[in-house]
């Protein structure tokens, strides 16, 4: 009888006492993967949500991401497209060693796992570089008591350093206590040229400018934190941080994984339990992190 | 590196798929053409639309390539992909638009 239920069984799903031809490890990596998909949907949903509330306070974030390690100047969109990149060819010798574990090719699987460790680390410190550069911040900006960013442009209606315009060196360690706001307000006085730029986008000439400056005016930002940041809404840092530490988590946990995947790879496990399907399993998590940052890199830096 | 091995080839088609799609962004994203920003659908501007599509298209390469769910029963493929398709935009559906009826009650 149980005999007869099991042969009904695995005609309707087609897959035996493996529902959908898959193993268990796999079809509950799969659902993992699945809630983890929405978990990011729901902050992804919550920026788009705060992004138009505030849609006039909201940074442009290729105004923000504009730098690129060891060059000067402005590079908008080139550092994440490089991370992009990254992330791309990890996948992609990722899927090399899934495909090697299938033949049953130790020293291949090896190869291509250890390349895809590098790639994951390269992420990860390139993260470091940029979640650096984010804090320590680059040109600068003034809040008013009502907690609105405001930022120093030139007669070309461009953003400039608050540092430049100060005669300040922006990474000397005491950059905050040589950074005066009342002197600054008496410079702006006197450099017709600098108008400001609100929040919301709208130059001030000079004269409202000062006006504001005096009325309104409270302190420099200088970079970014939690609270506020220089870039504009305070919202946008705490996403900032808050979605890209979260991916930026899981390409931790995955070269964790991936090391002890290598280990395990070398010390034979696989070759004795007979099949490589644990490179597989960890090989769609990996796909998974690369599949979450194709949508931040869309939703954080492109939109 | 595709030559090494002959059954490698489908990785590296999808690698460059996925490299020329992202350039293809980065690019649109320097230049942002005129007609794109200035076009307004949905809310927002064409050019997000853009890159919206081109982010589905390449999360369907790593999806069903790279992960080989293109390989997996149908029964299998359905069980992952219909939850991400109909609660996805239905949250962003619910949060978009009152993110901007939010804005729209401030001002």
């Amino acid at each position: 009888m149980a005999e007869a239920n099991n042969t009904d069984f695995g005609q309707a799903w087609k897959g035996g006492d493996k529902p959908f031809a898959a193993s268990y490890g796999k079809l509950m990596m799969w659902f993992f993967l699945v809630t983890d998909a929405l978990t990011f949907s729901g902050f992804l949903a919550a920026y788009g949500f705060s992004r138009f509330k505030y849609e006039l306070s909201w940074p442009v974030p290729d105004e923000v991401f504009t730098h690129f390690p060891f060059f000067k100047g402005e590079y908008p969109l080139f550092f994440v497209a490089l991370m992009t990149f990254i992330l791309i060819m990890s996948s992609v010798t990722m899927v090399l060693a899934v495909n090697y574990g299938h033949k049953m090719k130790k020293k291949q699987v090896i190869l291509w796992l250890s390349l895809t460790i590098i790639g994951g680390i390269t992420f990860l410190g390139s993260q470091a570089w940029e979640w650096g550069h984010f804090i320590h911040g680059d040109k600068g900006a003034i809040i008013t008591e009502e907690k609105e960013i405001i930022h120093l442009v030139n007669d070309e209606k461009e953003i400039t350093s608050v540092y430049k315009f100060m005669g300040v060196d922006s990474y000397s360690k005491d950059r905050f206590s040589q950074m005066n706001y009342e002197q600054f307000v008496e410079k702006f006085k006197l450099q017709n040229k600098y108008k400001l730029k609100s929040s919301n986008k709208v130059i001030l000439e000079h004269d409202d400018a000062v006006t504001l400056l005096e009325s309104k005016g409270k302190d420099f930002v200088l970079g970014a934190n939690l609270v506020k940041n220089e870039y504009g809404h305070a919202l946008f840092a705490d996403y900032f941080f808050f979605i890209t530490g979260f991916h930026g988590f899981h390409v931790f946990s995955g070269v964790v994984l991936l090391i002890i995947l290598l280990i395990n790879v070398i010390a034979n496990t696989y070759e004795k339990r007979g099949h490589y399907e644990m490179v597989e399993k960890i090989g769609l998590y990996w796909h998974f992190v690369d599949l979450v940052w194709v949508f931040v890199f869309t939703f954080f830096y492109l939109v | 590196m595709s030559s090494k091995s002959n059954n490698n080839w489908w990785i590296w088609k999808v690698f460059w798929i996925l490299l020329v799609v992202t350039a293809v962004e980065v690019v649109l994203g320097i230049i942002k053409p005129q007609y794109l920003i200035e076009t307004k659908f949905l809310g927002t501007i064409l050019l997000n639309h853009v890159f919206i599509v081109l982010t589905i298209i390449k999360a369907a390469y790593i999806v069903m390539i790279f992960m080989h769910l293109g390989d997996e029963r149908p029964a299998l493929q359905w069980t992952i992909i219909l939850p991400a398709i109909i609660l996805i935009p239905y949250l962003l559906f619910i949060l978009l638009t009152e993110g901007g009826y939010t804005h729209f009650m401030r001002f």
